[in-house]
This record gives C-alpha cells, structure tokens and sequence, in this order.
C-alpha cells in the first residue's frame, strides 16, 4: 500500500492552470522525483500536498497508522497536515530567522508536545521529561546533518548549505512518514550535492521514511530516485524509472525542444 | 584520584552563573529594602510612591503588549480595551455595597452586583480572567486577520468596549463612572505583580510554547508547515496578554482611585505601544525599562507644559506639550534603533559590567599607550 496516493489533483490561478491532472502515489521507503522545467507546477503540487492550496478538484490520501484504508486529507491545513505526518522543506530557505540553530529544531518538534501551555510553564515533570528528550532529539538531528557544532550560532548566520542542511533536519523533527524535499541541492556545489545525495540515500535506509522531491540537479535525480514524474505546463508528460524517463521522447522535447523539421 | 561528579544545579554552576546568580541576589535583595522602607514612609513621600506604582504598572501593561506585540509579531491594539475591562471588573467588585449605592445615583445598580464584594487580591484576579474572555470573545474573528488589518480590528473592538461601559448605565455607573476607590495598591502589590508578569513572560518564552510564539513571529508559513496551529497559538498568545492586561487596568482603578470610560480611549493603547516600541520588541528587560523611564518623565517634564523661555521668546503654556518631547523621541528611536533601547536583547549582568567596564578599559589603553611613548 502506498503512503502517499493522489488522484487527479488539478491547480488553478485565475485562467491558468497549474498543476492538471496529477496522480503521483509514493510507497513506502520510496524516493520519488518530480522534474519538470521552470513553471511546470511542481512547487505547487507540493502546495496541494501540505495545505498551502486547497486543489480546485482532485483528492490527495494518506497513510494511517495500523489501518488499512487511508485518510483523505485533502485541503487539511498545514499544521494539521504535518502532524499527520508529512514534512516538507521549501524551494527559497525560510528557517526562523531569530532564532538559533538548536531552536529552529526544537520549534519543528513542538508538533510532538503532549503537555500544556500552564503545564510547560511550571515545568511540570511530564513536560520536563518532554522538554529533554526534545533536546536530545534535537542533537541527534543536528548530529545526523553535521550540524552539532553550529547548534549554538544564529540560523541565519549558517552558510547557505549548512542551512539547506538545518532545514532538513527541521523537517525531520516533526518525525514524518513523508518527506516532502523542494529543490534540495538548489545552489549547492558538486561535493554539497554528492554529501547531500548520500544523505537522502542514507536517510531513506536508516529512518524508515519515503522521500518526494523536486529537483533540478539531474545526477541526483537519476542516482537515488526510484521512479520519476515529469511534469510540463502542469500536465504529466512521463513517469518511471530513471531509465524509462531519459529514453522517452516527450522528456526529451519537454527539456530541449524539438527540432524544427 | 577521579573529580567529584556534580548533579542537578551544582552541574551547571560556573564561575560566571556563580557570578550572575549572586548580583541578582543582591539585586533583589536591595529592591526588597528599598520597598520596605519606602513603604514606612522614609525615602519617598506619598508623590514619589504613586509614580513608582504607575511605572510598575506601566511596566505590566508593556508586558501583556510585548507578549502580542514583540513576541507573536501580532499588530494588536486593543490593551485599551483590556484594560477597560480589568479596571472595572476590579472596581465593580471590590466596592463595598453602600459605596456603590452612593456612586449610582442616576439609576440603580443592579442589585446582584451591588450586593457583591470580594478582598482586593480576588477582585483583580476575576478582573483578569473576565479580560481574558474578552480576549477570547476578541480573538475569535480578530486572529484570522493579519498586519495592519489585525491591528484597525482590535483597534475597533476595544472602542466597543469603551463605548458598551459608557451606556451599561446599571453596571458601569455610565459615562460618570466610579470614585472612591480605596487605593490598596502599594508597592508591594504593584512591584510584585510585576515581578509575577516577568518572570511568568521570561519562563514561558523558554518553553516550547515560547519558542512556537517567536516561530510564528519569525515565519508563518513555515511554522505552519511545521504543524503549528496558527490559529491556537495566536489565542494562547493573545488571551495571556488579555489576562495581564485586566491585570494591570485593575491596579490602575485602585492607584488613580476613580475611573470612567473616557481614560480608556485608544490613545492609552498607543502610549503602551511607545513604551513597547522604545524598549524593543520581544525583550522583556528593555520594556520595564522603558516603561519606569516614559512613565518618570511624563511626570518630570510637567514643566513643559506649564511654558517656558526659549531666551528670545516664551513658548506659552499648552497643555500636552511634553507628549512632544516623546514624539521626537519615539522618531529618534524608529530611526536609529530599530530593535528599540535594549536592541532586542535581554538584560544580563555580564553585558552590564562590560559596558561599565568600556571607558575604565579604554582610560587604561590610553595610559598604557602614553607610557610607550
């Protein structure tokens, strides 16, 4: 069965229509790409995911835990969305910008806080207990992405790939099933992305989780995606395997345009 | 031989929290004196008191709008209302029946509420909650609202409030309100409900409510995204600083001594505002600070308004002229230090020393220099 299902999802903005007809489905322990040129309406597939949009038609289904039907969670608002367990990253990087790398984590595992608001201000020992393994969570996170050391600094005041990096470790500590990754290796040099190729890799294995991303970077996408959709102008021009995607002519056309006869 | 493994509170003490922990001690412990003999009567007369009362107040009120304000990033404007509603709750409370029978000589007061009277402590804690309800009741439509559209609203529901005490003639006494209110308020009530305030504001922003707060100031859509509730945590935020606001509107009743609907009108929100906007957002130190030292000079600067000579020639009196001297300030302000007096940052003692310490430093640079050459 698969985590993530979605059927006939359609976006519109006024006359234009973003996203049309788009049905990805991600299984579990999968690591799906969308590509697509500029504009093809992936960032706003992701959108309809997460709640950002409510899709003008279409239903998007999620995994439920120890059940065998899955939950419709289509238009769900964003918090509820990510307490049901998908996660996601953004394109343009928007940490929190006052706050320092190790909050910026904690705030992502807020999500998880069982304890109250009087209950936490009293430090009451369930939320004592919440508050350490909170922080302990945290570290490990930092620690995964090579962060430990910076756990300290000001988020904003990390190279661009570290803060690529604390972003996914946010997205991470709000323990998701799904992890939605917009454009993770954007304006990273050749080792950042070959680090962050393996990480993906490496994460997928270790944490149990599928993985849907947007990506431009090519050799990402074809090293470590099990099966790729093709978006163009909103519609879905090809989907498979790495193989099958690069073979397909309409791929070809989409990214080169065709030759004029 | 292996060190001796601490635990607890012993494990985290350094040197310098050694340091920090006893200059608050001693800090604390002077404030203590002060009050205590202050309040025999000899250090400050009955003038000087009064004005510490106000600025302590002033103090809770930058609290509850710093919580909103500087802390959730909400542009609310509705402490005036607020605190309409703890000052009268308060009052309405805590005067005794035949008192209040003697205020309301146009029409009756409701006998249910005339016949009711509650110690000081339990008045202004119900004042509280009521406000918090307002807050809540305020909420509802107000915090799906965002910016400035959040601010005009809130704006607007506290002169509703305003006007709704100046028709409940049978509650309220009407646009007449009420006198004689025993002033209980000492500084002991005032300096400790502010000592309250902060520390409940300090600790809570160190949880991880706290920390959602300032996700919500710092970036909507990702806090969202990381499965804030906007909307719950706004409210939380909100109804708090409605709470401490009641708070802080029913020791105002008690210092003033006599209330009525026209002391609540939107200006006061602005003057909360200033005292917010001066201190920095989101430093709960800068806000008592700047709340003692707006609230001191309004006193001080009474001369103002009083004319003056400028040599040449004599500015006459006007009242209100001092509030000039605020708006310049306040430009000042917004124009050189943006993130207010405290730049953002809390109060610590080692950023104290080191700036006490800057002109002794530099003094010893310059002998040192003056010896090498």
């Amino acid at each position: 069965m698969s985590i993530l299902r979605c059927e006939n999802l359609v976006m519109r903005f006024g006359g234009v229509t973003a996203v049309d007809d788009f049905s990805p489905h991600v299984d579990p322990g999968e690591i799906v790409a969308v590509i697509g040129p500029n504009g093809a309406g992936k960032t706003t597939a992701f959108n309809m995911i997460t709640g950002v949009y409510k899709p003008a038609s279409g239903r998007v289904f999620l995994e439920q835990d120890g059940q065998v039907t899955m939950r419709d969670i289509t238009g769900m608002r964003p918090d509820r969305v990510a307490a049901l367990g998908i996660a996601r990253t953004f394109q343009n990087i928007r940490l929190f910008k006052s706050q320092t790398v190790l909050e910026n984590v904690l705030i992502a595992c807020h999500v998880r806080v069982r304890s109250g608001l009087f209950g936490a201000e009293i430090s009451w020992p369930r939320y004592y207990l919440e508050e350490r393994a909170m922080r302990e969570r945290a570290m490990a996170l930092l620690e995964r992405v090579g962060l430990q050391d910076a756990a300290g600094e000001m988020a904003t005041s990390l190279p661009y790939g570290k803060q690529r990096r604390l972003e996914i470790a946010r997205a991470l500590a709000t323990q998701p099933k799904l992890l939605l990754l917009d454009e993770p290796a954007a304006g990273m040099n050749p080792k950042e992305t070959e680090d962050l190729t393996r990480f993906v890799y490496d994460l997928r294995g270790q944490m149990n989780l599928a993985v849907l991303m947007i990506e431009h970077h090519m050799q990402i996408v074809m090293d470590i995606s099990d099966r790729i959709y093709v978006l163009d102008y909103g519609r879905t021009i090809a989907q498979g395997t790495a193989a099958a995607v690069q073979a397909n002519p309409a791929v070809i056309e989409a990214y080169l345009g065709v030759e004029e006869a | 031989m292996a060190e001796k493994k601490f635990t607890g509170v012993a494990a985290r003490m350094t040197p310098r929290r050694g340091r920090d922990l006893t200059l608050s001690c001693a800090a604390i412990a002077a404030i203590l004196l002060f009050t205590h003999f202050a309040m025999q009567g000899f250090i400050l007369d009955a003038y000087l008191v009064r004005i510490l009362n106000m600025c302590a107040t002033y103090a809770i009120l930058g609290l509850s709008m710093n919580l909103v304000n500087g802390f959730t990033g909400l542009f609310s404007l509705g402490q005036a209302g607020f605190m309409a509603v703890g000052a009268y709750v308060t009052t309405i409370l805590f005067l005794s029946p035949e008192a209040k029978g003697a205020l309301f000589y146009l029409k009756p007061m409701e006998p249910f509420l005339q016949a009711i009277q509650l110690p000081f402590w339990l008045s202004l804690l119900v004042a509280g909650l009521v406000s918090a309800l307002a807050a809540f009741l305020i909420g509802f439509p107000c915090l799906r609202l965002r910016g400035d559209y959040l601010a005009i609203a809130t704006l607007g529901f506290s002169e509703i409030i305003r006007v709704l005490f100046t028709n409940m003639q049978t509650v309220t006494n009407g646009a007449v309100g009420l006198k004689g209110i025993p002033p209980v308020v000492n500084l002991w009530w005032s300096f400790g409900i502010m000592a309250l305030v902060i520390v409940f504001i300090r600790r809570l922003m160190r949880t991880s409510y706290g920390r959602a707060f300032k996700a919500i100031r710092d970036d909507e859509v990702a806090a969202e995204s990381m499965g804030i509730s906007l909307f719950k945590h706004k409210m939380m935020s909100f109804v708090l600083s409605g709470f401490i606001a009641g708070l802080g509107g029913g020791l105002i009743a008690s210092i003033v001594g006599s209330i009525n609907p026209l002391q609540f009108r939107f200006i006061l929100s602005y003057d909360i505002l200033m005292i917010v906007v001066l201190g920095g957002m989101g430093s709960v130190s800068g806000t008592v600070v700047a709340a003692f030292l707006i609230t001191a000079a309004k006193e001080w600067l009474r001369w103002l308004d009083n004319g003056f000579s400028l040599g040449l020639f004599r500015v006459p009196a006007i009242a209100g002229m001092r509030m000039v001297v605020f708006s310049v300030l306040l430009m000042l302000v917004i124009l050189f230090y943006r993130q207010g007096l405290s730049g953002g940052k809390e109060f610590s003692w080692q950023a104290l020393i080191d700036f006490l310490g800057k002109p002794a430093r530099r003094d010893l640079k310059r002998e040192e220099g003056g010896k090498k050459t």
